[in-house]
């Protein structure tokens, strides 16, 4: 599992960037540089900056009022925050899943996993459409739970089918990074399972951060494992070594359980 | 205080456990776990407790019936004014003269559902858009400004809309007319649907927004078929109250529609409104016209009712659909839904 595996997905690299909301800083001069293709697990005490790390490679965090980010991010050979970035194009390369599922409730289940790839322009219509949505929902094994209901409402499924809804809705514009915050947070260990596994399979094609409170998912699914506390990171490390020897008396103190 | 509440309630569920453990014991150990053990203070307790709850059900009871009785007396009180008024030439007839019988307020139920359809044709969109930018853009200094102005505007007096309307479009016009009248009755529909319209998207959470813009929307494409239409069924209801308010204002159509005793639908004449039919007839000396002032009253609480009436069912019928998507379905799905 330390090796990642051979891909084309780019690589994520984050270097001294500082992030606040106001005059509270939220990440401090955090670098990090997150494998192509792998599955980077981020760790740490809640309000440490997880989300925030996330937020600011699709800059999301922006959207915030008052938010503040300094340093540089790349998502492969792109800039992130150069001034010439169109971030609406950044984002559709760089599907996100939240920690409560967010399906859009006017829509449909076949028109939540149509819309992004509407969004995205001269988007295919018809049978090419019906296609990628089909390809989308299989590739988040809810396929055969909802081919009977493509037209319901998105919000009469199950938790744990709507995170899998948003995955396929994410995955359907074929992004090349997948931000995940606590994405298994609000489901069961069942509906977990289903995502982790989902997870493993795309791991390879797209390049994954996953923000988790759950040191065993970290443990289970992911190659590199990041530590931060109080918006330092502390550690980044293989995720085999950071849970048997990690380098950092509080990593260890965290990864068995002694605070957070 | 959260620790204090979690101190509570760990103490309570240590009590339950016990109770649930050894419940002799701690009836023993506590005054009304004691008198709990005693049947008949327990079917006092009980008696006691259900006298309450009818209590309580009967005054919600009153409370409801004495907030629609006034609906109930002003229907009552239109029907049995108006009775002797309403004929189908009431429906028919434009106001005949003094003196004459057999006139209606045909002219008047058409001019107010112009006056009415142009009023929202202006006031709805642009509250709407106002509501949106106020709310999307909450924290900004302009957004702020657009909230307060709005707020400002909901509580002006309707007359000095008709007054500044009067001013704005009249007086360079020349002449009063349907077109004046609408546009007053749309400033007065803009402050509520904006304010109402900021409410209800404040209330999507801001999770679909965030899921919407990370998926690559546009801003404007988020708001627009992301938010908004989360916060539709809200805006379609506030916008009805508004309307409804609208349709039955005097004030502002006093010098601006200004009212017409002969058939027009021109948007460039003056024209008849139920409101200022009703507020004309009503101070008339002539009895026949004082019924037709009830009668024209009656049918404008139909009117509204109605539209009421419509704009909900076309909503929830439209919910219930979810917007089924509108491309033909491709027929390996058929096939898949077969199996």
């Amino acid at each position: 599992m330390n090796t990642a595996p051979r891909t084309t997905a780019p690589s994520l690299e984050l270097r001294h960037v500082t992030a606040g909301y106001g005059p509270r800083s939220a990440l401090r001069d955090v670098s990090l540089t997150c494998r192509g293709g792998a599955i980077t697990a981020v760790i740490g005490p809640s309000g440490c900056g997880k989300s925030t790390l996330l937020r600011c490679v699709n800059r999301l965090h922006e959207l915030t009022p008052r938010a503040s980010v300094t340093g540089s991010v790349r998502v492969g050979a792109q800039d992130v925050y150069a001034p010439e970035t169109d971030t609406i194009a950044l984002r559709r390369g760089i599907g996100m899943l939240f920690q409560v599922p967010t399906p859009f409730p006017t829509m449909s289940v076949y028109d939540n996993v149509a819309s992004g790839i509407r969004a995205a322009g001269n988007a295919p219509r018809g049978s090419a459409l019906a296609d990628r949505v089909e390809r989308s929902l299989r590739r988040a094994g809810l396929w055969s739970e909802v081919v009977d209901r493509l037209d319901g409402s998105a919000v009469a499924l199950s938790g744990g089918q709507q995170q899998r809804l948003c995955l396929a809705r994410a995955l359907a514009v074929e992004p090349h990074v997948l931000l995940l915050d606590e994405p298994t947070a609000s489901l069961d260990p069942l509906g977990t399972q289903r995502i982790e596994e989902l997870l493993y399979e795309l791991r390879g094609e797209v390049t994954i951060v996953i923000v988790t409170h759950n040191m065993q998912q970290a443990a289970r699914i992911s190659d590199d494992t990041v530590f931060l506390l109080d918006g330092a990171l502390i550690e980044a490390a293989p995720t085999r070594r950071m849970f048997t020897a990690p380098s950092d008396q509080r990593t260890e103190a965290y990864v068995t359980g002694r605070f957070g | 205080m959260a620790r204090v509440a979690r101190a509570t309630i760990a103490s309570a569920s240590r009590v339950f456990y016990r109770v649930m453990e050894r419940p002799e014991a701690v009836a023993a150990s506590s005054k009304i776990a004691l008198s709990e053990r005693e049947p008949a203070a327990r079917a006092r307790r009980l008696a006691r407790r259900r006298t309450h709850g009818r209590v309580m059900i009967s005054l919600t009871w009153i409370a409801g019936t004495v907030a629609i009785l006034p609906l109930v007396a002003i229907v009552l009180y239109l029907m049995v004014g108006g009775a002797s008024a309403f004929s189908p030439s009431f429906f028919t007839n434009v106001p005949a003269p003094a003196g004459a019988r057999g006139g209606g307020m045909a002219n008047a139920i058409v001019g107010t559902m112009l006056l009415v359809g142009i009023g929202a044709g202006i006031g709805v969109p642009i509250g709407i858009g106002a509501g949106l930018f106020a709310a999307e853009r909450r924290g900004t200094r302009r957004a702020t400004i657009v909230a307060f102005v709005a707020d400002v505007l909901s509580g002006l007096p309707s007359i000095v809309l008709g007054v500044f309307v009067w001013e704005l479009v009249v007086r360079p016009s020349g002449r009063f007319s349907a077109l004046a009248g609408g546009i007053a009755l749309g400033l007065l529909i803009i402050p509520l649907v904006t304010r109402a319209t900021e409410e209800m998207v404040k209330l999507v959470p801001s999770a679909l927004n965030e899921a919407a813009v990370a998926l690559g929307f546009s801003k404007w494409r988020s708001a627009s078929t992301v938010v908004l239409r989360t916060a539709m069924p809200g805006i379609v209801t506030a916008s009805l109250v508004a309307i409804s308010r609208a349709a039955g204002e005097t004030a502002p159509l006093l010098f601006t529609a200004f009212g017409n005793a002969y058939w027009s639908v021109s948007l460039v004449r003056p024209i008849a409104a139920l409101p200022l039919q009703i507020f004309a007839y009503a101070q008339s000396p002539y009895d026949d016209w004082r019924a037709q002032a009830w009668a024209g009253a009656l049918v404008l609480l139909v009117m509204i009712a109605a539209m009421s009436l419509l704009a909900r069912s076309v909503l929830r019928a439209r919910l219930a659909l979810v917007r089924g998507s509108r491309i033909e379905r491709p027929s390996t799905i058929d096939a898949e839904r077969g199996v």
